[in-house]
């Protein structure tokens, strides 16, 4: 394979070059101007270079509750995460076989990534509204002191947050899911079973190991997609904001370069994330493939 | 032979028992699937289902400013037609909106259309190993592991009025006085949209590109078929479900949208998910709902005549 290239390659390989330098243009300039000096601003040129903002974005900095939106955010995408993998898993292996509304589920899981966020915040939103009332009106009825002082509503990142959240990750879980069992082959299974496997014991030494590697993709998908998650929190998460919605409200006000040192400590975060991931997936696979 | 019958017996029975306990896993096996689809089906219900009906439910109940009362009334729907018919052929705020939105919708469907099949094509047929062409994959996919709000920010330092691209105006004397529309405008609501979306067109297009067979490019070629015409009659046709799949994405998203319009347009260009957002904002939950269930309605005709559109081409 070492024909002459044809012409068209060439042309085709600037334009993927534009588009690589298009894609990563932007995030470079804010990488470098995260380094700005203490005196620098939020354009170009470089003021001197420091890790000014990195420090004071370390000490907690001007951005209040930049931190705290952070934790939050991390521990969310966390239960997400396991989450995610758990139910796509299952629901992966219920699909392998026939049973009466898998069409139906599967129409609404993907009705559930083309349905704009908006309306699916606001949906959830709503019901959680309505159902503060019914709980409110149960405690006056009731006469339920608890309800009457402390209860305030249900919407937070762990229950309306939470569940937004799986609207979004579970549908590209299940496809993931899709693809793995479509080039599953069930000899192996059949072999367990043959030999005396319980169902239990089949998953948990034969189909649960094949799968594996893909779950960590699944746990990656799951992980990112809600740390990155804004339009479907927007009404959801109650009084307490997460990561991407603490910096969406900043950008209105955004005046100095510390907001770049977060976008920079972040983008290094998820990228790190994302290596070692995969690192790990491809170690698991090339110690099973030598025996 | 007693040894053997007794084999025989051992064997047997151990295969009634199997058969037995295959039958037992058959009969629990009929409600595993139904176990196992449960919670899937248990967080669409009370998360999507369940919310898409409460909308539905809430845009015909009456507010005030303080609550919303369950009270039958259209009016929301006819609030958010003010106008629309009486002030015709002038279009009302609600389709201007729409128009507006269905603008950024088909600009930025066909400018990731036409960059997203570029690269899927050169990834697909110009790189020759499957390892360059995973390299050149992740290398695409490393920015979308960052915040969508940070790639926004991100243009600031370029388009700003004091940023790289005016400054290179400026110095190269293009320009006297730095450009003022480049940032918070409809120019830096595309880009972004662009520059954030054009790799959920990348991914299913590359996807169906991959699953040609590479035979009927040769036999296209053989049969005197120039380059575009291979490209337009062959490759174009078998790439359609890709093409389809990143479509129906885009659009979507960007019909919902209210975060990048918002960042990228400086909270002045409206469209609908801005509007519902305002509108949740001052509590006007009914009048949000019906918007919610217009732009609904819209969105699920929309790719239901994109999969008739190609539907219907595939039976011609």
């Amino acid at each position: 394979m070492t024909g002459r290239r044809p012409r068209a390659f060439y042309v085709l390989s600037i334009v993927f070059g534009l588009f690589i330098l298009f894609l990563y243009g932007p995030m470079i300039s804010i990488l470098v101007l995260s380094f700005q000096g203490p005196e620098g601003g939020l354009v170009f040129p470089m003021n001197g270079f420091s890790t000014h903002w990195f420090g004071t974005l370390l000490a907690g900095g001007s951005q209040v509750g930049i931190g705290s939106a952070l934790r939050r955010s991390f521990l969310l995408a966390i239960v997400v995460m396991v989450l995610t993998v758990a139910i796509s898993v299952l629901a992966g292996l219920a699909f392998r076989r026939r049973f009466r509304g898998a069409t139906v589920l599967l129409y609404v899981a993907i009705a559930s990534l083309i349905v704009p966020s908006i309306v699916v915040s606001l949906g959830i939103a709503l019901e959680f509204r309505l159902f503060d009332n019914a709980i409110k009106a149960l405690g006056a009825s009731m006469g339920i002191g608890w309800i009457q002082g402390n209860f305030i509503s249900a919407l937070g990142p762990y229950t309306s947050g939470l569940g937004a959240h799986l609207t979004w990750t579970l549908p590209f879980g299940l496809l993931i899911m899709f693809a793995v069992f479509n080039r599953f082959d069930p000899a192996y299974e059949e072999a367990a079973r043959d030999l005396g496997a319980t169902s239990w014991q089949t998953f948990r030494h034969v189909t649960l190991p094949i799968i594996a590697p893909f779950l960590i993709g699944v746990a990656v998908f799951g992980f990112t997609l809600s740390w990155d998650e804004l339009a479907r929190s927007s009404q959801v998460m109650g009084s307490e904001n997460t990561l991407p919605m603490q910096l969406a409200a900043k950008t209105t006000t955004v005046t100095d370069p510390e907001i770049y040192a977060l976008g920079t400590a972040t983008t290094f975060g998820s990228v790190v994330l994302v290596i070692v991931t995969f690192t790990l997936a491809s170690l698991i696979q090339k110690r099973r493939r030598g025996g | 032979m007693t040894h053997a019958a007794d084999t025989d017996a051992a064997v047997r029975t151990g295969r009634t028992a199997a058969r037995g306990r295959r039958k037992g896993r058959r009969r629990g096996s009929a409600i595993a699937p139904y176990l196992q689809a449960a919670p899937m089906a248990l967080v669409f219900l009370i998360f999507f289902v369940l919310p898409l009906a409460a909308t539905v439910l809430v845009s015909f109940w009456q507010y005030t400013q303080y609550s919303i009362e369950p009270a039958f009334t259209a009016q929301n729907y006819g609030d958010v037609f003010y106008g629309c018919l009486r002030d015709l052929p002038n279009l009302c705020t609600t389709f201007r909106t729409y128009l507006s939105t269905l603008k950024f919708g088909l600009i930025v469907w066909a400018a990731t259309l036409v960059i997203g099949f570029t690269i899927a094509y050169f990834l697909a047929f110009h790189v020759r190993t499957l390892k360059v062409q995973v390299i050149l994959f992740i290398i695409c996919t490393i920015p979308f592991w960052t915040s969508i709000v940070i790639r926004m920010i991100s243009w600031i330092p370029l388009l700003g009025r004091n940023g790289l691209v005016n400054q290179t105006l400026l110095f190269m004397g293009a320009i006297d006085t730095p450009l003022e529309g480049l940032l918070y405008s409809d120019f830096a609501v595309i880009l972004a949209m662009v520059h954030l979306y054009t790799l959920f067109m990348v991914v299913p297009i590359f996807n169906s590109l991959m699953r040609i067979d590479r035979a009927l490019i040769e036999a296209a070629r053989d049969a005197g078929a120039t380059g575009f015409q291979t490209l337009a009659f062959v490759i174009l046709p078998l790439a359609k479900p890709g093409i389809l799949i990143g479509s129906i994405f885009v659009v979507t998203v960007v019909m919902g949208d209210f975060l990048t319009i918002g960042i990228m347009g400086g909270q002045q260009i409206a469209s609908v998910g801005k509007v519902i957002q305002t509108q949740m904002q001052f509590l006007q939950f009914p009048l949000a709902a019906a918007n919610a269930v217009i732009l609904l309605v819209a969105v699920l005709g929309g790719v239901w005549a994109l999969l008739r559109l190609v539907d219907i081409r595939k039976e011609l």
